[in-house]
């Protein structure tokens, strides 16, 4: 039976097991990505990432050009010029610094340059906190990246080659954030599976890009949209974000194939039978499986979607992996002020919308800074969930544990 | 200077703006072509045309210096005139004659 916690370790070949920080596990992924520019500015729970970036520049470690910007504005700023020359560039925030480059975001998707980015996320101010949720990416949902969700060190590893090798195909040139969670993952100490160097080699080919910046060969870069072409380059770009899903798969599948260990758009755990399916993003899905396994003991039909790409939304494997149950219990770690519940349940709504036999979606905001959700916490969310007599309106949703 | 190639002379004909499908721009919007900017005729937003009297110019080149779209330009003659493809009618032309020979005339 599958269990949430492996009882053995095998250490493939090609690869050496080692304890290591995730944040320090997302550099040595970069540094073996063989990166040209790094750009960063130092904001908290990310600057172990950077950190560690910048003593393997100064070691002489990794060759490359670490900018120490003096914003994260000007970090991303720094990306998009680099890549925009043919270079292969890194970048990481958090939280306020997300907010702050959010300007140069939108314009690094729009004007397709492969950047990778590693965001840590953490909650928005006000009030002031440094802690883990997802208001940070919500914030710029919309920026036509294609978006990843790591859930352990060993994901954050893997999935920083995916977002390069995904990011620079010819057919997608499209940037990717790899979301990491602000210390569950970025502060954690795990055991982790280092890939060697030639396995890199072999799945990561060098950065090609179809136009950069020469003299010998002058293009335009970030020309003006005028009103006669603005809606069409915008039907471009969300063609082609669309158009990256078969390649960010068949990236998944090489990676795979070289390491065995596999990722999907959707992943599930333990959905047999189940008439309950929690929905995570994130690390909380290492707990959910937990609350899974405990709840399974207690007789419980409970099951575990969890979504790995957020961007482009992947409907059709959502609505396959959640076929067959009764309720699907979302929980979504950012507040929609104001609108029609937390933002990932209104996406899950949306897919399942007018679909025969879908499931209740009930959506619980939780985990808001990095606030505990806990094993008792799923079970009570599930019993709740099973007590309801009801089903709730499309724009019902409860901020879990918030006291009276 | 070699005078740059007027639009009806180019031998691939170009698409206006209005003309290009979505399909038809390279990723990211990146154009290839240099100068494809003089494409976009700007003269289309003018509701008024400046009208040179050259009786009265003394060909001190002031209406050209302060054109902001460079559509001023010298004929061979020596007077001036605007490329009608690029001016916008901002009228500055007129404002900054030094002999107030240019007029602001409705476009009708
Ligand atoms: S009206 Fe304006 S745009 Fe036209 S020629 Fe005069 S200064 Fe230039
Ligand atoms: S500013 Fe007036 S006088 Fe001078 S060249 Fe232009 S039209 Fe002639």
């Amino acid at each position: 039976m599958k269990s949430a916690i492996p009882k053995t370790v095998v250490v493939p070949p090609g690869h050496r097991r080692v304890g290591m920080e995730d944040s320090h596990a997302a550099a040595l992924a970069v540094r073996q990505c063989n990166v040209d520019v790094v750009a960063a500015y130092p904001i908290t729970p990310q600057t172990h990432i950077v950190e560690k970036l910048a003593e393997m520049v100064a070691n002489g470690e990794l060759d490359a050009e670490f900018v120490p910007v003096e914003s994260e504005h000007s970090a991303m700023t720094v990306c998009v010029g680099a890549e925009a020359a043919g270079a292969r560039t890194f970048t990481c925030t958090s939280s306020q610094g997300l907010i702050l480059m959010s300007e140069v975001v939108y314009i690094t998707s729009a004007m397709r340059l492969p950047c990778v980015m590693v965001l840590a996320n953490r909650s928005l101010s006000g009030p002031l906190s440094i802690w883990c949720d997802h208001s940070d990416v919500m914030s710029i949902r919309d920026c036509g990246w294609i978006q990843t969700f790591a859930e352990n060190g060993q994901e954050v590893y893997d999935l920083v080659f995916h977002a390069y090798r995904v990011a620079e195909m010819a057919d997608v040139q499209t940037p990717v954030i790899l979301n990491v969670d602000g210390f569950y993952l970025t502060h954690v100490v795990e055991s982790l599976l280092v890939a060697d160097q030639e396995v890199v080699d072999r799945y990561l080919p060098p950065y090609r890009p179809r136009h950069s910046l020469h003299p010998d060969r002058p293009v335009t870069m970030g020309a003006y949209g005028v009103p006669d072409l603005f809606t069409e380059t915008k039907k471009a770009q969300d063609e082609a974000l669309r158009a990256t899903y078969p390649h960010i798969v068949r990236a998944w599948q090489e990676w795979g194939d070289l390491t065995g260990r596999h990722y999907h758009p959707v992943e599930t755990y333990r959905t047999e039978g189940a008439r309950v399916l929690l929905f995570t993003m994130g690390s909380i899905g290492q707990t959910a499986m937990v609350a899974v396994d405990t709840l399974r003991e207690q007789g419980l039909p409970v099951g575990l979607v969890k979504l790995r790409l957020w961007r482009p939304f992947p409907h059709e494997d959502l609505r396959r992996a959640v076929a067959g149950a009764e309720h699907l219990l979302v929980l979504d770690r950012a507040v929609s002020f104001g609108g029609p519940g937390g933002p990932v349940a209104s996406e899950v709504r949306s897919a399942l919308y007018g679909q025969v036999d879908a499931p209740v979606v009930h959506d619980f905001i939780v985990g808001l800074a990095g606030r505990d959700v806990a094993v008792p916490d799923f079970e009570a969310m599930v019993r709740e969930v099973l007590a309801r007599k009801t089903a709730p309106r499309h724009e019902d949703y409860v901020i879990y544990g918030a006291r009276e | 200077m070699k005078k740059p190639a007027s639009l009806k002379d180019r031998a691939t004909p170009f698409r206006q703006a209005h003309e290009l499908g979505w399909r038809d721009f390279e990723p990211g919007f990146v154009l290839t072509e240099v100068a494809s900017s003089r494409h976009y005729h700007t003269g289309d937003w003018r509701s008024k045309r400046p009208v040179w009297d050259t009786s009265r110019c003394i060909q001190c080149g002031v209406c050209w210096i302060y054109c902001p779209d460079a559509a001023v330009r010298r004929r061979p003659d020596g007077f001036f005139e605007a490329d009608y493809d690029y001016c916008k009618g901002c009228g500055i032309c007129a404002r900054e004659c030094v002999t107030q020979c240019i007029e602001m005339k409705d476009e009708r």
